[in-house]
């Protein structure tokens, strides 16, 4: 891992650092090399690496007063917010932070997606952040049945009961999940003590991820290779870090009004009714980040179908370095991409909009569409404009202005993409 | 790097971590305090006990902060031999007076001062006390008079509400 | 910078096109309270005056188990002094023990116990209800997708049915109710209660007084949460403006402007 020979200035430092090489490590983070050119949404990483720390520390403080009991959570959840000192801080912290940690995970996502970062040679950086995303959803969703609300219990009945939908295994299978005939005490406990592991499996992996982009860098606006340390290249430490800073305070602005003047906004009233399992919510409902997915599950009329579909939705992210054929990896040089994209988001927006609206008529009509659409995009559109598409002339680096082809239209694209 | 302003540049980066430093201490204040008793324990800090129902001689035990207490309602026997005790018999001074301003009632916390077993009732060389656990003697004070243990049992801040009560902590 | 704004237009949008699904086809009535806004704070007199209709009122059937007499001294809410709450609380018998026979006694809540609860548990509360169970109202205001508009509205919207709207025995019609139909009859009518403070009891007045009780009752820290927001946002703007001039201070020596 050490790009270049690092000693510590002091004798303790060496010492320790021929030992366990954290100074070298420290060094190479401070002076790891980055394209000068990338815009805020390469600021996502370092907010979400936030979010992670945000909700751990939460996280942790929460569970030195939750109590994971059927009859107590609750009342637990309540204790917490009227008697612990600042738990009702903690408390809307956490499950906002919640909301901001799938914001910024989605806006990553979406970067990789327009800018071609996970293209070759980042392919494993993509698939283990795909693993981080399925990771995420199973914590949050277990993190919701918690306060044991009719949402944490209805939404919990729900989803659990579509491994059912598997042949032969599926009943015995949803009997191990809930540790009984439905979801009730053990299926709580149990989900209390993996909402804590699993963030801290989140935070490995992330490790990996961030081990892995170092290998060959970060990917650029105009995603084309650049060389390493150079003048395309800032150290990291003072400019991205101050950079990254700046944007997570933007960020925290955002999230501070969600915790202090809407807490409750992106939540459902009905999880504030104690879990009743004799009396059904009228509508049934995942937190909104789960939404799409929802979305795709209930478009599907045929219960394995369903559940084969939501599934496919996210697994076939992973196998999106393979499904994109095109040589080019920015979208502001693929002109017919960048259409598909807006596509794509506006699709996904609207999956999300028809997943909290009654599975009937014209919702489901739309969840169809889009549904097809979803899928369409990454096993025929993806594959064909890889072929078919004119992509526009790439500059040969970001200081450097291009040689031959179209410079005019090259250099503007150029100034374009560095002035966003 | 541009010499232009150097002590502008100086004051900014010096404010930007200040401030910065202000936020990272307000952060992490309610992380820790969230530890701290909480508003439903701090509410049983106090407890008030009916003692209208104790004789001469009978002692109760009540929980208070999850601790056991000691209320005896002492005869004229007991004071008078906690009252005679002379200072430099005691391992740990301290006169009856002092540890019962009311000599009838003596309320003091039921937990050994050796490693917190608690002391049983009328037993004991000393009519007091006795802890089985390691063979500390209290007299009728609650004071040590023989065995491992450093202290007399400890008096809790205590006062009588009104004729039957006492409220204690 | 562009881009950015699209983003947040779509953002803004996409969330707030939740609040529709929450709206419901009737408008509900609109009233000024007293703590929204940024700056929003209870105010102490509805808050008392909640607290009696509540009490005089409501508490017969409506438990609110997770508010303890403590809550009613305490700074941010009704603000009875200590002598007062400890009186309120005097006032109620609850259950406790065992005692030293292993039996269970009552005794005069103190200001650490909880309310006293009308019914010991939801099948009571069910059985002596026809079946209908009324709900807690500790968190009541935020179990309701229109919050304190809708339980307003519910108590000022009992009318007589419509023409071809039958209701059963203990049945009643109200504008506001999900589905129109309630369980409970209209429970505030003109001087049912009368205020300590004079003020006159009109049923506008008591759900007006009882629904701000059963926010703060929701929320009992709300007005800390509202001034320790502001600070934050207004701290976090200073540093941002601190942290941006840095950044264009180290930027700057970087010859391309990013």
């Amino acid at each position: 891992m050490s790009d270049h020979d690092y000693t510590p200035k002091s004798k303790v430092g060496k010492w320790f650092n021929d030992r366990l090489p954290l100074l070298s490590l420290a060094n190479h983070l401070t002076e790891y090399p980055t394209p000068k050119n990338l815009n805020y949404w390469w600021t996502f990483g370092g907010i979400l690496t936030f979010c992670l720390i945000t909700q751990i520390v939460t996280g942790l403080t929460l569970a030195m007063h939750y109590i994971a009991h059927a009859d107590m959570a609750f009342e637990s959840v309540e204790h917490i917010m009227r008697d612990v000192n600042y738990g009702w801080l903690i408390r809307y912290i956490h499950a906002n932070g919640a909301s901001m940690f799938f914001l910024a995970v989605y806006i990553h996502i979406f970067r990789s997606l327009f800018y071609g970062s996970y293209k070759s040679p980042r392919e494993i950086i993509w698939i283990i952040g795909i693993i981080i995303y399925l990771l995420m959803m199973a914590a949050a969703f277990m993190g919701y049945v918690l306060p044991w609300g009719q949402m944490s219990f209805w939404g919990a009945t729900v989803i659990t009961n579509l491994f059912s939908a598997i042949p032969f295994v599926g009943e015995g299978i949803v009997n191990w999940l809930w540790g009984g005939y439905s979801v009730d005490n053990p299926t709580l406990t149990r989900f209390f003590t993996l909402h804590y592991l699993i963030p801290f499996l989140i935070l490995g992996l992330v490790v990996l991820h961030i081990w892995a982009l170092h290998v060959p860098g970060n990917n650029n606006p105009i995603g084309i290779d650049i060389k390493k340390p150079s003048k395309d290249t800032v150290p990291f430490h003072p400019y991205i870090v101050i950079k990254d800073g700046f944007a997570l305070l933007m960020f925290m602005i955002v999230f501070a009004f969600f915790v202090f003047y809407t807490p409750n906004i992106l939540g459902h009233a009905d999880n504030y009714i104690e879990a009743n399992p004799l009396v059904t919510p009228a509508h049934i409902v995942p937190e909104w980040y789960l939404l799409p997915f929802y979305a795709i599950l209930r478009s599907v009329p045929d219960k394995l179908l369903g559940v084969i579909a939501m599934l496919s939705a996210i697994l076939i992210l992973a196998v999106l370095p393979w499904l994109d054929t095109s040589k080019i990896r920015s979208a502001v040089f693929r002109p017919l991409y960048k259409q598909f994209y807006w596509i794509l988001v506006a699709d996904v927006l609207i999956l999300g909009y028809v997943g909290a609206m009654p599975a009937e008529g014209l919702y489901l009509l739309i969840a169809r569409v889009a549904t097809a659409y979803y899928f369409l995009h990454f096993l025929v559109v993806l594959p064909v404009l890889g072929f078919k598409e004119k992509t526009l002339p790439i500059p040969l680096s970001i200081t450097e202005p291009v040689l031959g082809g179209l410079p005019n239209m090259a250099t503007a694209k150029n100034k374009e993409s560095l002035n966003k | 790097m541009s010499d232009k302003k150097p002590e502008r540049r100086e004051f900014l980066f010096t404010a930007t971590y200040a401030i910065g430093a202000v936020g990272a201490g307000a952060v992490v204040w309610p992380l820790i305090d969230q530890m701290n008793p909480d508003a439903s324990v701090k509410a049983l800090a106090s407890t008030e006990v009916d003692v209208s129902s104790l004789t001469p001689g009978k002692t109760i035990t009540v929980l208070w902060r999850g601790k056991p207490v000691f209320i005896r309602r002492r005869t004229q026997d007991e004071i008078s031999e906690a009252r005679s005790v002379k200072m430099e018999d005691l391992k740990h001074p301290e006169k009856d007076e002092d540890r019962a301003k009311d000599p009838e009632w003596l309320v003091m916390l039921g937990v050994c001062t050796h490693l917190g077993c608690v002391p049983l009732n009328d037993k004991g060389d000393y009519d007091g006390w006795f802890c089985p656990c390691h063979g500390s003697h209290y007299d009728t004070s609650g004071r040590i008079r023989k065995g491992p243990a450093p202290l007399n049992m400890e008096v809790p801040k205590y006062e009588f509400v009104n004729a039957n009560t006492i409220k204690i902590g | 910078m562009k881009n950015f704004i699209n983003f947040l237009i779509i953002t803004i949008f996409f969330f707030g096109s939740f609040n529709l699904h929450s709206a419901e086809k009737v408008e509900y009535l609109k009233t000024n309270w007293s703590f929204k806004g940024l700056f929003g704070k209870f105010d102490r007199g509805a808050l008392q005056r909640g607290y009696q209709v509540y009490n005089e009122v409501c508490s017969s059937c409506h438990s609110m188990k997770y508010v303890s007499y403590r809550n009613l001294a305490e700074k941010g809410g009704p603000e009875f002094s200590e002598a007062e709450a400890k009186a309120i609380a005097a006032s109620f018998e609850v259950t406790d023990g065992p005692n030293a026979d292993g039996e269970m006694f009552t005794r005069p809540a103190k200001l650490s116990d909880k309310f006293w609860k009308p019914y010991e548990n939801i099948k009571a509360a069910e059985a002596a209800n026809g079946g209908a169970y009324p709900p807690d109202m500790s968190v009541l205001v935020k179990a309701r997708g229109g919050g304190v508009d809708y339980i307003y509205s519910l108590l000022l919207g009992y009318e007589d049915a419509p023409v071809g709207v039958n209701l059963d025995d203990g049945v009643y019609y109200n504008k506001y109710m999900y589905g129109n139909k309630i369980r409970m009859s209209a429970p505030l009518s003109e001087g049912i209660v009368e205020y300590g403070d004079g003020t006159k009891a009109t049923v506008e007045q008591m759900s007006k007084d009882v629904t701000t009780f059963l926010m703060w009752a929701a929320e009992p820290h709300l007005e800390s949460r509202h001034q320790m927001g502001f600070k934050a946002i207004v701290y976090l703007i200073i540093l941002t403006i601190l942290v941006y001039f840095s950044m264009k201070r180290i930027w700057s020596r970087v010859e391309t402007e990013v």
